[in-house]
């Protein structure tokens, strides 16, 4: 199935972020959404999950419009995993992935035992299913983006949108994030991530999109996307460049 | 939930037995049982003319309506993911006050008077989602709540206007005195108008209950999760504002009950609204049933519930206000 933005136009009512963008994501495959604070990868994000309506061009997800589906059928196909954040309340951390389980049962259902197996099964493969009882707003940044990851899973998408995944979190849990997302990846869903650091996009991504000022600058395999002078370009300032023996490259801000 | 229950059942025991004409445990459970099986109970017949003619109205109302704002509360906390948050956030209780305050200056009967105020209740809360409705914003709760201050203190103001034009020894202090909140004048007939939005209002919100949990996270999060927002948050806020409006026209506007209650439901609960709404609905009737105890029995005039609900919940109101970094972040 493939997850695709056709010249779309995205904004809010009162202004246009970004014009005329193609995008396509495959399942089975890693887009990494690079570019400078303020160039529109939210609001491409967001268009994308269905969160917000393109002004013109449409997001198709396999042969149908985004638009022609109902929230439930949509979160069936797309699970969204925010930025890491406090909660107001203090539910446990199984609730939390339960709600993961949300477009599943109807409108009045609570979770069945087979939505708790579920859950249960996701926090294992995390190596999270100890919190299960502890409450979501006393665990650390880190298990907290593992529990919303587990969400995500719960949901049982085909693809799988993360915003800024690795930002507050530290370096150890950086790569635990990164490694999850190319896992992801491998049991064949479609992610789809936007960070800051180039060499997250190196390390867990096939392809890279850059996009600044609300157009696409950029597009392609990461190997071939992400070099000096694209990076330059995309964020304005100079970057340099280390390569190791192996030829493997990383980028650091000049 | 036990604690919750205990809660309920001491208030109702209490709010039985105490008052101007004291009944027993014993002779009040003779008289239940009595009731239950048909047979006249061995009691004086004034007892039993106490217990349900006198004191089961108001205690029934008591329990009901404190449930209903306990429950009403919750609701709105969850929608607006704000524990500081209270039933009458919408305007709901300011608009029940205009429509009972114009009551009372028509002179108007008191079944009159409590459906004005149950339809200004309503009327407030439509207008205030109406008006932030047609507001575009990112942030359409946000919206809703400045609506709802907005607007609730446009109908303070109109209730004022009506108290100074009303007649100052008749109307004023009928005025006064229902804005302050009082069981005193519940009788028999007052329990179905009360008794049915409530049923009505927490059925829906019970119903709901898995998605209110849902519900309390960020508007975005919970669409991606499946929920139509929209259409839910009109469904809870219509049921928890039938479950405000019918309380406050049959009690008057009791404060801190919907503020206080669910927080203390919470901490004994937990969060979750399935087990929430219930534990909240036993504590607000156990306690709106010890305050009105205490309204009618602390001294020889009835203290309104208002000033009461505010003397235990103001104190309450500050420490939750100093601990609540600890607990919320």
């Amino acid at each position: 199935m493939i997850l695709s933005g056709h010249n779309l136009t995205i904004g809010y009512s009162d202004r246009v972020v970004g014009r005329g963008l193609d995008v396509a994501l495959a399942t089975g495959q890693v887009l990494a959404l690079l570019g400078p604070n303020g160039g529109g990868k939210t609001t491409l994000l967001k268009t994308l999950l269905g969160l917000l309506a393109p002004q013109s061009g449409e997001v198709r997800l396999g042969d149908k419009t985004l638009a022609s589906l109902t929230s439930r059928e949509r979160a069936r196909l797309i699970a969204y995993v925010p930025q890491s954040h406090v909660a107001t309340f203090a539910f446990s951390v199984e609730a939390v992935v339960l709600m993961g389980r949300t477009a599943h049962g109807n409108l009045f259902s609570r979770p069945s035992s087979a939505d708790r197996a579920i859950a249960v099964r996701v926090l294992e493969h995390f190596g999270i299913a100890h919190l299960r009882e502890r409450p979501y707003t006393m665990i650390s940044g880190g298990e907290r983006q593992l529990v919303l990851l587990a969400r995500a899973l719960a949901q049982e998408p085909q693809f799988v949108v993360l915003d800024e995944p690795t930002a507050s979190l530290d370096f150890g849990n950086q790569g635990k994030v990164l490694r999850e997302i190319r896992a992801l990846a491998a049991s064949g869903h479609g992610v789809l991530f936007t960070t800051h650091d180039p060499n997250h996009a190196m390390r867990a991504a096939d392809r890279a999109y850059l996009l600044r000022d609300g157009a696409r600058v950029g597009e392609g395999a990461t190997g071939l996307t992400l070099n000096k002078a694209q990076l330059e370009q995309l964020y304005g300032t100079s970057v340099e460049t280390v390569h190791d023996s192996t030829g493997r490259t990383a980028f650091l801000p000049g | 939930m036990a604690v919750a229950s205990a809660v309920l059942v001491a208030g109702l025991l209490l709010a039985l037995v105490v008052g101007r004409y004291p009944v027993s445990l014993a002779e009040l459970f003779s008289v239940i049982a009595g009731k239950l099986t048909g047979h006249a109970p061995a009691v004086s017949p004034a007892v039993e003319n106490v217990v349900w003619q006198v004191r089961g109205p108001r205690v029934a109302s008591a329990a009901l309506v404190g449930a209903a704002l306990a429950i009403a509360g919750t609701a709105f906390q969850g929608l607006f993911r704000n524990p500081l948050v209270s039933p009458d956030i919408l305007g709901a209780s300011s608009g029940a006050a205009l429509g009972a305050v114009l009551g009372i200056y028509f002179s108007l009967g008191m079944f009159a008077i409590q459906a004005f105020a149950f339809i200004g209740g309503l009327a407030a809360v439509a207008a205030v989602y109406v008006i932030g409705g047609a507001v575009r914003a990112r942030d359409p709760i946000l919206v809703l709540v400045l609506t709802g201050v907005v607007i609730g203190a446009l109908l303070g103001a109109g209730v004022g206007m009506v108290k100074y034009l009303a007649d100052p020894y008749g109307q004023l202090p009928a005025m006064t005195f229902w804005l302050l909140g009082s069981l005193a004048s519940i009788g028999a007939s007052d329990i179905a108008p009360l008794g049915v939005p409530v049923a009505l209002g927490t059925l829906v919100l019970l119903a709901l209950r898995w998605r209110l949990n849902v519900m309390s996270l960020p508007d975005e999060e919970a669409r991606a999760l499946g929920l139509p927002t929209g259409p839910l948050r009109v469904a809870i806020v219509a049921a928890a504002t039938l479950v405000t409006s019918a309380s406050v026209a049959t009690a008057g506007v009791i404060g801190w009950v919907g503020l206080v209650v669910p927080h203390i439901a919470r901490t004994l609960v937990g969060p979750d609204f399935g087990r929430l709404i219930p534990a909240a609905a036993l504590l607000g009737g156990g306690f709106l049933l010890l305050i009105d105890t205490l309204a009618r029995t602390a001294s020889a005039v009835e203290i309104p519930l208002g000033i009461l609900t505010a003397l235990v919940g103001t104190p309450f109101f500050i420490w939750l206000l100093a601990s609540v970094s600890k607990t919320w972040s």
